[in-house]
């Protein structure tokens, strides 16, 4: 169900190219004043969502609506109110940054002072280099800039940090907290788990076009049940070990263990004691999932 | 509330810019000016050419037919190359989600066209009064036959810029060019093709452009009627063609 007054609103959005389903039934939504991040591995259908709801891609079934418009049939409404970052590219090779971002304000009647905005992307060093010139980083925050010169009341960004160096990781996330905290609903994707939850107030997991799970970064961690992880020499025996735990230990692959236990005092030194016994070594213990054991987990993309 | 630009606006920055980028271009310059000023002057003092007979100097006849093939470099080649790689890189796609509306970015590629023309034919009736050019006095002829040209023209831009990939969109405008300037009656008569060959040649916008301004510039005997059917002809003809089988992606 898409929620009440939402800027963003995806509910059973079927996408196909030919016979290949892209989205199938995917349900999301997003309000102002938030950061939804739609995080999901390459070719889940990330961008081809992004693109129904910017008016490019038809879709094959379910409904959409962007601040309660439809992108495809009332594009011309929607266009100077949502600001959109492609994938790639997008820019004319030879114009100066500067330029081709005063060029798109000048399409706005109310836009952000254009120099101002090259300067929060750290771009105005930059000004002056013609698009092609510039790295791949800085195409992105051109890119970025030319979204918000508008003043969006929808921002989509597909892959904003993408081929981004650190430095300007950072300059992005300040950028996209300023968008949120101006009361702008920022949808990006991403398939980085660490931007996902540096970036978004919440995260909706995607795989195969569905949705598999949707929360805050830390719902999500909370979400994935509890088990112990830790790292040991490959090979130890699991089935002597999961007996005197109580509870079935797999090995995960290269020295790193799941006991499906919970994570309690006297399970920990149940573990701890078996190994000690055997004079093994341990490292990395956990009792609580990251972002990267459920994503792992739920897009079956190795592992538990 | 987020709000587009007047359609004014929106037309005055995005033209401005579409000049900009052709003046910027180095190769444009050359298609659009050098070139065509380069076989004015040097086909009218190096009169190697036949010319239609009763030509007093070599100017008489090569400035109108270079002011035809300038303006087929500017509204289909130049068009052309850089309409095929704003798609390819993505430009459209991008412009499309902006308040510019593809009217307004159609007429902006227009308005940015004829302002090219507008330097190109001062420059070249400049250089063709130096070398001796007395014209033929239809200006108004000339303007409606450029119009229409130019039309056409863009439109075989649009068209090879809407369905082939960038890099064959170089190729084919260019190839084009060259055949459109053999068989354009631009720098010498079509009279001196055979005769086959010669009515294909007034069928093409090419060949028909130079007869108009030949007419309108050159004799002083104004534009051939079948020189204005031939024109309008394609100015439906190829905008129509490019409008159904354009991809903007």
């Amino acid at each position: 169900m898409p929620a009440l007054g939402a800027a963003v609103e995806v509910d059973g959005l079927v996408v196909r190219y030919g016979d290949r389903v892209a989205v199938d039934g995917l349900s999301i939504s997003a309000v102002a004043g938030e950061v939804l991040a739609l995080l999901g591995p390459n070719g889940a259908g990330k961008t081809s969502t992004v693109e129904v709801l910017e008016g490019y891609r038809p879709r094959a079934g379910g409904q959409v609506r962007v601040l309660g418009l439809d992108p495809a049939a009332d594009h011309a409404r929607l266009a100077p109110r949502v600001g959109v970052m492609l994938q790639r590219g997008g820019v004319y090779p030879t114009m100066p940054a500067g330029e081709v971002l005063r060029l798109f304000a000048r399409f706005y009647a109310d836009p952000d002072d254009p120099a101002a905005l090259l300067d929060r992307v750290g771009l105005a060093e930059r000004a002056a280099t013609p698009w092609r010139r510039l790295s791949g980083g800085e195409q992105q925050r051109l890119s970025l800039a030319l979204a918000l010169v508008g003043r969006p009341e929808v921002v989509f960004l597909d892959e904003p940090t993408a081929g981004v160096d650190p430095a300007g990781r950072i300059d992005i996330r300040g950028v996209v907290a300023g968008l949120r905290d101006a009361g702008a609903c920022v949808l990006l994707t991403t398939h980085e788990l660490d931007e996902a939850a540096r970036l978004a107030d919440r995260i909706a997991i995607v795989d195969h076009g569905r949705l598999v799970a949707e929360g805050t970064p830390a719902s999500l961690v909370a979400s994935g049940g509890q088990r112990v992880r830790f790292s040991a020499p490959p090979g130890i025996d699991v089935a002597a070990l999961g007996a005197t735990l109580g509870g079935a230990v797999r090995d995960a692959g290269s020295g790193d263990y799941v006991a499906e236990v919970a994570p309690t005092p006297a399970a920990l030194a149940a573990l701890t004691g078996w190994l000690a016994e055997r004079d093994l070594p341990l490292a990395d213990l956990r009792t609580t999932d990251r972002l990267e054991d459920v994503f792992l987990r739920l897009t079956g993309e190795a592992g538990p | 509330m987020s709000r587009p630009a007047s359609t004014g606006k929106l037309l005055a920055a995005q033209s401005a810019a579409e000049v900009r980028m052709t003046l910027r271009r180095g190769e444009s310059v050359l298609l659009t000016l050098l070139i065509p000023v380069g076989l004015l002057v040097f086909f009218s003092l190096v009169d190697v050419l036949p010319e239609p007979p009763g030509t007093r100097r070599p100017a008489d006849f090569l400035t109108p037919g270079v002011i035809a093939l300038a303006v087929m470099s500017t509204a289909m080649v130049g068009l052309g190359i850089a309409t095929g790689f704003e798609r390819q890189y993505g430009v459209l796609k991008r412009l499309a989600a902006t308040p510019l509306r593809r009217p307004v970015l159609l007429a902006a590629k227009t308005l940015a066209i004829l302002a090219v023309e507008v330097v190109q034919v001062a420059v070249l009736v400049g250089v063709g009064l130096a070398l001796g050019w007395s014209p033929g006095l239809c200006p108004a002829q000339a303007l409606g036959a450029v119009v229409l040209a130019t039309v056409g023209f863009a439109g075989l831009g649009l068209l090879m810029a809407g369905a082939l990939r960038a890099e064959v969109t170089l190729a084919a405008a260019n190839g084009l060019y060259l055949l459109l300037l053999l068989l354009g009656g631009m720098v010498f008569p079509l009279s001196k093709l055979p005769g086959g060959v010669r009515a294909v040649a007034r069928a093409l916008p090419s060949g028909a452009l130079s007869d108009a301004l030949h007419g309108a510039l050159g004799t002083g005997l104004g534009v051939p009627g079948r020189a204005w059917v031939v024109l309008a002809a394609w100015a439906v003809a190829a905008p129509v063609a490019a409008a159904v089988t354009f991809r903007w992606e």
